[in-house]
C-alpha cells in the first residue's frame, strides 16, 4: 500500500523533473533561435547589397545608389578618437585600483561608481556631452562624438584592467621590487606585461561596445551627408546613418541600412570573438 | 640595507648620499629620477581614478543644470502630467515614464523565466563540451548592437507580430473580461508589446550569464548532498541552488532591468512614438529614451530642450537606483563567495 503511494509520488516527481528539463532545453533553443533569426535576417537582407561601391562611394541622396564610405570613415575616426581618449584614463584608473589603492576606500567607491557607469543608459551620456561640449561650442562636432564614446570606453577598460592586474601574482611584484625597480616601473614593465592579453581584451570589448552605439552620437557628432574630415564639424557615422536610412521611406536607403547593419554586426562579433580568444580561461562576461 | 620606518629604499639611498663614494653620484641621480617619476605615475593613476567619480558627478550635475528651466516651469506636474505638446510648450513626462516601465516589465516577464531555465540547462544538464559554445552564443546576443535589434524589429519582427501574434491575442485574450482591454485595438505591429518583446531578447543574455555565474558558485557539496538524498535535478535547482543563489540572481535581474530601462535604439524603432497612455499593450507608445532620441535634434526652443534633458534626468535617477541596488546585491554575494 505504502509502496504503491511512494511509486506514484516518485512517478510524479520524475514527470516534473522531465518536464523541467524539457522546458530548460526549450528555453535554450528559444534563446539561440533569436541569434540565428537575427543573424540570418542580417545576412539575407544585407549581403545582397554588399559590393565594392559600398566601400568606395558616398551616401547617396534619396532615390539613387551609393555607398557608405563617409559613415564608415566617420565611425572609424570616432572610434579611434574614443579609444585614444578613453583607454589611457581607463588603464590609469584601473592601475590605481589594483596597485596603489587596492585596499583603499577610494577604490571600492570608484569600483561601485564605475560599475554604474558601465551600465548607465548611453543616451544619458549623449545628453551629458551635449550639455558640456555641444551647447558651449554652439555646434555639433566630431570631437563631441568622440568624447561621448570615450565616456563609454572608460568603464569597460577600468573594469578589465583592474581585474587583470589583480590576477597578476604578487611574487612578480616582489621580485621586481627586490631587484630595485621602483613601483612605477614594476607596474609598467612587469605587471602590464603579465596582464597584457587581458588588458587588450578590455580595449577590444570597449571597441565592440562603442562601434554599434548610436544614441550618444545622435546629438553630439550628428550626421553629415558629405565627405568630411574636419572633426570640428558634424561627421557621419555608420549607426546614425543606419538609423536615418532605415526609418526613411526610400528603398535604396533601406537597403544600404541593412548592408551597414551587416557590416557593424560582423565587426562587433569578430571583435568580441577575438577578445574571448585572447583570454582562453578567463571569466570574461 | 635596513629601511627606516616609513621610508622607501630610495629615500634612504638619497639621505645617505654624503656617505657614498663619488662614483655613485650618478646612481643617486638615477634614483632621484625614479622617485620623481614614481610620484608622477602614482598621482596620475589616482587622478584618473578620481576622474571616474568626477565623470559620474558631471553627468548628474549637467543633467540637473539642463533640466532646471523645465522643472521650474512645470514643477512636479512634469512627472505627473500626461500632456506632451511641443507646439504649446506643455510638457508632461508621464506617458514616457509609463512606456519605459511597461516595456521593461514585459521584457522582464519573459526574460527572467527563460534566462533562469537556460542557466539551469547550462549548469546542470548540458554536457561539458557544449557549455562553452552555448554560453558564448548566448553572450553574442548581448554583443549585437541595439540598432541591429531596432532595424530587425522594424522590418521583420513587427510585421511578423502584426500578422500572427497580435491578431491571435486580440481574438482570444481581447475578449476575456478584465484583461481584455489590455489586448484591444488594431494590430499595428509596432507598439509597446513589440518593444517589450525586443527588450526581452536583449536582456535575456544578461539574465542568463549572471544567473549561470551565481548558479556555478553554489558549493557542489550542497548539491551533492541533495542528490545523495535522492532529489531530482529539478528539485536540486528549485530547493538548493535557487535559494542559495537568490541574492545574486536578483542582482543579475536588476542589472538586466537597468539595461532594459535605458535601452534606446531598439525601442525607438518599434515603439511608435505616441505620447499617450493607452490601456492596450498593442497600442503605440513611447519611452523616455525613445522620446529623447526622436525629438532632441528637432527641439528648437530652450524649454523643449530642457524638458527633454529633464526626461533624461528622470531616466538616470530610475536606472541609478536600480543599478545601485543590483550592484549592492551582487557585492553581497561576492563577499560570501570570497
Amino acid at each position: 500500500m505504502l509502496d504503491h503511494v511512494l511509486t506514484a509520488r516518485y512517478g510524479a516527481r520524475r514527470r516534473r523533473n522531465v518536464m523541467a528539463m524539457a522546458l530548460s532545453i526549450g528555453a535554450t533553443m528559444f534563446g539561440l533561435g533569436w541569434l540565428v533569426l537575427i543573424l540570418g535576417a542580417l545576412l539575407w537582407k544585407g549581403f545582397s547589397g554588399l559590393s565594392l561601391a559600398v566601400f568606395t562611394e558616398m551616401t547617396p541622396p534619396p532615390g539613387s545608389s551609393g555607398g557608405l564610405l563617409n559613415p564608415l570613415f566617420g565611425s572609424l575616426v570616432l572610434t579611434v578618437l574614443a579609444v585614444l581618449i578613453g583607454t589611457p584614463i581607463g588603464i590609469l584608473a584601473g592601475t590605481y585600483m589594483a596597485e596603489y589603492g587596492r585596499y583603499h576606500r577610494l577604490s571600492s567607491v570608484v569600483r561601485f561608481i564605475n560599475d554604474i557607469l558601465l551600465s548607465a543608459p548611453s543616451i544619458v551620456v549623449g545628453l551629458f556631452i551635449y550639455e558640456v561640449m555641444v551647447a558651449p561650442m554652439g555646434h555639433f562636432s566630431g570631437y563631441a562624438g568622440g568624447v561621448a564614446l570615450a565616456v563609454l570606453v572608460i568603464p569597460v577598460v577600468v573594469r578589465t584592467t583592474e581585474d587583470m592586474l589583480t590576477l597578476v601574482p604578487n611574487a612578480l611584484r616582489e621580485a621586481a621590487t627586490s631587484i630595485g625597480l621602483p613601483r612605477s616601473l614594476a607596474i609598467t614593465r612587469i605587471c602590464y606585461r603579465a596582464a597584457r592579453a587581458g588588458m587588450v581584451t578590455g580595449v577590444l570589448l570597449a571597441v565592440a561596445r562603442i562601434s554599434g552605439e548610436t544614441a550618444p552620437l545622435l546629438f553630439t557628432s550628428l550626421n553629415n551627408q558629405f565627405w568630411s574630415t574636419d572633426l570640428n564639424q558634424p561627421i557621419a557615422s555608420l549607426p546614425v546613418v543606419i538609423f536615418q536610412f532605415a526609418l526613411s521611406p526610400y528603398k535604396d536607403w533601406q537597403a544600404l541600412a541593412w548592408t551597414g547593419a551587416l557590416i557593424i554586426t560582423l565587426t562587433v562579433l569578430a571583435l568580441s570573438i577575438s577578445a574571448r580568444a585572447l583570454v582562453p580561461t578567463g571569466k570574461q562576461s | 640595507m635596513q629601511t627606516r620606518q616609513g621610508q622607501s629604499v630610495v629615500d634612504v639611498a638619497i639621505s645617505d648620499r654624503m656617505a657614498m663614494p663619488a662614483q655613485s653620484v650618478t646612481r643617486v641621480k638615477a634614483l632621484g629620477r625614479f622617485r620623481f617619476s614614481d610620484a608622477v605615475f602614482r598621482h596620475l593613476t589616482r587622478a584618473a581614478a578620481i576622474g571616474v567619480l568626477v565623470l559620474l558627478g558631471g553627468v548628474i550635475i549637467s543633467l540637473i543644470q539642463g533640466s532646471i528651466p523645465a522643472l521650474k516651469t512645470f514643477g512636479f506636474d512634469f512627472l505627473f502630467s500626461e500632456r506632451w505638446n511641443p507646439v504649446t510648450e506643455i510638457f508632461g513626462a508621464l506617458p514616457a515614464i509609463y512606456g519605459t516601465l511597461l516595456t521593461s516589465f514585459i521584457a522582464m516577464l519573459i526574460a527572467v523565466p527563460v534566462g533562469l531555465m537556460i542557466a539551469f540547462f547550462l549548469t546542470e544538464l548540458c554536457p561539458q563540451w557544449l557549455r562553452r559554445p552555448i554560453g558564448i552564443a548566448i553572450e553574442l546576443l548581448a554583443g549585437i548592437p541595439s540598432i541591429i535589434y531596432g532595424i530587425w524589429g522594424l522590418f521583420i519582427f513587427a510585421p511578423f507580430l502584426q500578422a500572427t501574434l497580435q491578431p491571435f491575442l486580440i481574438n482570444t485574450l481581447g475578449n476575456v473580461p478584465l484583461i481584455g482591454s489590455l489586448f484591444a485595438g488594431p494590430p499595428y505591429g509596432i507598439g509597446l508589446l513589440t518593444a517589450g518583446l525586443i527588450l526581452a531578447i536583449m536582456v535575456l543574455p544578461f539574465v542568463t550569464s549572471i544567473s549561470r555565474d551565481v548558479f556555478e558558485a553554489v558549493p557542489s557539496v550542497l548539491k551533492e548532498a541533495a542528490y545523495g538524498l535522492g532529489c531530482t535535478r529539478w528539485e536540486v535547482v528549485r530547493n538548493v541552488v535557487l535559494p542559495y543563489a537568490r541574492v545574486g540572481v536578483i542582482g543579475g535581474l536588476m542589472l538586466g532591468l537597468g539595461r532594459a530601462l535605458g535601452e534606446t535604439m531598439a525601442v525607438t524603432f518599434v515603439i511608435g512614438n505616441a505620447h499617450r497612455i493607452s490601456a492596450s499593450v498593442l497600442a503605440p507608445g513611447t519611452t523616455i529614451s525613445a522620446t529623447i532620441a526622436n525629438e532632441f535634434t528637432e527641439a528648437v526652443s530652450d524649454l523643449y530642450t530642457s524638458a527633454l534633458i529633464a526626461l533624461g534626468l528622470v531616466l538616470f535617477v530610475i536606472t541609478f537606483i536600480v543599478l545601485a541596488a543590483a550592484r549592492y546585491m551582487l557585492l553581497r554575494i561576492e563577499r560570501r563567495i570570497g
